[in-house]
């Protein structure tokens, strides 16, 4: 029974942890429409400073900062960002599909420098010696586990209460506005690059973030960890939960990852053994699907956006800030 | 007597070898409801584009309220009391026909990303004096009960008219409209045209772009008529009438729409 009860300890910490990758993945395309094609760079850029800068010193690459775990993880989240400002101004120019190729293939750049420059970042190995924060004093048991996930959880929530002040704040407007339409948009008064620029930042940021907790998760990160696989998973749950709607994202990470573990629970236990060794693309053909279903036949995703969010006409006209 | 809001001097503008606009000059008097008529390709939208920021001029300025504002980024020059609406509107079509008035204001507290946290109580009392605006301006041009309505979801019409809502809420000192006329049924072009002409009569300045001749002569005054990037009149409307240039411009030119 507590071997049911650890396990789905473990699934909803990853749950969480790519949950609030969908929450910065939302901000970028649900609210702004912004075609981040390179998710996992970001996610990666968080995963390998945080371990960078909060770890041990490792022979070979760079390491050994030993910072205090919220500062490494802070420094986790600025890496993303400013990658993200630099990737930024060199592509927000570019519309929809360009933007979304372009950043594709900064994460494909951004595999490869990990996979190959090993002065960096361990190379294939990765990078390791990293030592979980209160682990030392709370040890390796279910309990520690356990704090882990509350941790985890408290940050999800937390992302998520900022998100949605964020959205329904005269800002939110402004992302959507953006979204809809720049020409309309700069035609009264605003800046289509500036807001561009800070929402790919701050939804970067975010993906830092989820990376950071990733990588601290398994105190471990590894080029493996960064393959456009993570990027295609955390747009699928985005999609079906439904973009421009912090909730459906957050659901949408549950879901997908919900049956991403149980098909490959399914396909171990039940396929035939020389299936098996293709499960993994079994799973690949399974998310593509899903993908392409949703777009197909209900593309607002499960729970779709709401239209009024930042202020209602005259019926509700005492209501304040929903 | 003459006191020009808008000037331009001598605007080029080419496309390759195609000169759209071909040394304009002319001037928008303050107060006036102008007509810029002149049939198809004969550079009204190029025009159009260059006074709003949308294209930058080869060669020659604009100048509004005396000032050169000849590149400025649309942006900006909505900041400098101009605004525009756009031919086929241009609606935020998943945003709420209230939250796009709303958008307009300039410089709102809540507007970058830490207003909403560090400046709440702000943000909020401002929020509360931009949405009764809104619900004001949106009352102004008969769309007060739709406030809640997609934006997407209203009709084509109803869109010209918040446009001109949104345009309003930047208290601009002269609007630009391109062919608020087109496509648009006669009972709600006769709502909008009303209600331009009530701005009017209050001081806001007008520069309409129009490509139906009976429209321009009906509402403008004066006219200002272009044909293969050049003005060819200026003048009233009634001198417009009775001017056989024009008249050969309009009727010797092929009219396909």
């Amino acid at each position: 029974m507590i071997g049911i009860f650890s396990y789905l300890i473990f699934f909803a910490t990853t749950a969480s942890i790519l949950a609030i990758a969908v929450l910065g993945l939302n901000l970028q395309w649900g609210n702004t429409g912004l075609f981040n094609g390179g998710v996992v760079a970001f996610f990666g850029a968080g995963a390998y400073a945080t371990l960078i800068l909060g770890g041990t010193a490792q022979a070979g690459h760079l390491g050994g900062f030993g910072l205090f775990y919220p500062l490494a993880l802070l420094g986790g989240m600025a890496a993303a960002g400013l990658m993200a400002w630099i990737v930024g101004l060199l592509t927000l120019r570019l519309r929809h599909d360009y933007l979304a190729i372009a950043t594709f293939g900064v994460a494909v750049a951004f595999e490869n420098l990990m996979r190959n420059a090993e002065w960096l970042a361990g190379g294939a190995k990765g990078v390791r010696g990293f030592e979980r924060p209160l682990r030392a004093a709370l040890g390796d048991g279910f309990a520690y586990n356990l704090l882990f996930f509350a941790g985890v959880l408290l940050i999800l929530i937390a992302t998520y209460l900022f998100l949605e002040r964020l959205v329904a704040s005269p800002f939110g407007r402004l992302l959507r506005a953006i979204r809809e339409d720049e020409a309309a948009a700069a035609s009264l008064g605003k800046s289509p690059s500036k807001v561009r620029l800070t929402a790919f930042v701050t939804g970067s940021v975010i993906l830092g973030l989820a990376g950071g907790l990733y990588g601290t998760f398994y105190a471990f990160v590894s080029p493996q960890d960064v393959l456009p696989t993570l990027t295609f998973q955390i747009w699928a749950m985005l999609i079906v939960g439904g973009a421009g709607n912090n909730r459906g994202a957050i659901f949408g990470a549950f879901l997908i990852w919900g049956a991403w573990t149980l098909s490959g629970w399914a396909l171990s236990r039940f396929a035939p053994v020389d299936v098996q060794l293709y499960t993994g693309s079994f799973q690949f053909i399974l998310i593509g699907s899903v993908i392409v279903g949703m777009l197909m036949w209900r593309p607002q995703g499960l729970l779709p956006e709401r239209l009024v969010v930042s202020q209602r006409g005259k019926p509700q006209s005492t209501q304040q800030g929903e | 007597m003459a006191d020009p809001i808008l000037v331009t001097q001598g605007l080029c503008r080419s496309f390759g070898n195609f000169k759209a606009v071909d040394d304009v000059s002319l001037a928008v008097q303050r107060g006036s409801m102008t007509g810029l008529i002149g049939p198809n390709g004969a550079g009204k939208s190029t025009l159009f584009n260059l006074l709003t920021g949308a294209l930058k001029p080869d060669v020659g300025a604009v100048q509004l309220d005396g000032q050169d504002i000849t590149g400025l980024s649309p942006n900006k020059l909505f900041a400098r009391g101009l605004g525009r609406t756009f031919q086929i509107p241009r609606p935020f079509a998943r945003m709420s026909v209230l939250e796009n008035v709303m958008l307009a204001p300039m410089g709102q507290v809540g507007e970058t990303i830490t207003g909403p946290f560090l400046f709440r109580g702000r943000m909020q009392a401002e929020e509360s004096r931009i949405r009764d605006k809104a619900l004001d301006v949106l009352d102004f041009v008969t769309l007060g009960a739709l406030a809640d309505h997609p934006a997407g979801q209203i009709s084509g019409g109803q869109m010209k008219l918040l446009e001109l809502a949104r345009v309003l809420m930047g208290d601009p000192q002269l609007i630009l409209l391109d062919e608020p006329a087109a496509g648009v049924n006669p009972v709600l072009t006769a709502t909008l045209i009303g209600k331009i002409e009530e701005l009017n009569r209050q001081g806001t300045t007008f520069v309409i772009i129009e490509h139906d001749m009976d429209f321009v002569m009906q509402h403008c005054d004066p006219v200002i008529a272009l044909a293969e990037g050049r003005v060819i009149f200026e003048g009233t409307s009634a001198e417009a009438l009775a001017n056989p240039t024009l008249l050969d411009a309009y009727l010797g030119a092929p009219m396909d729409g």
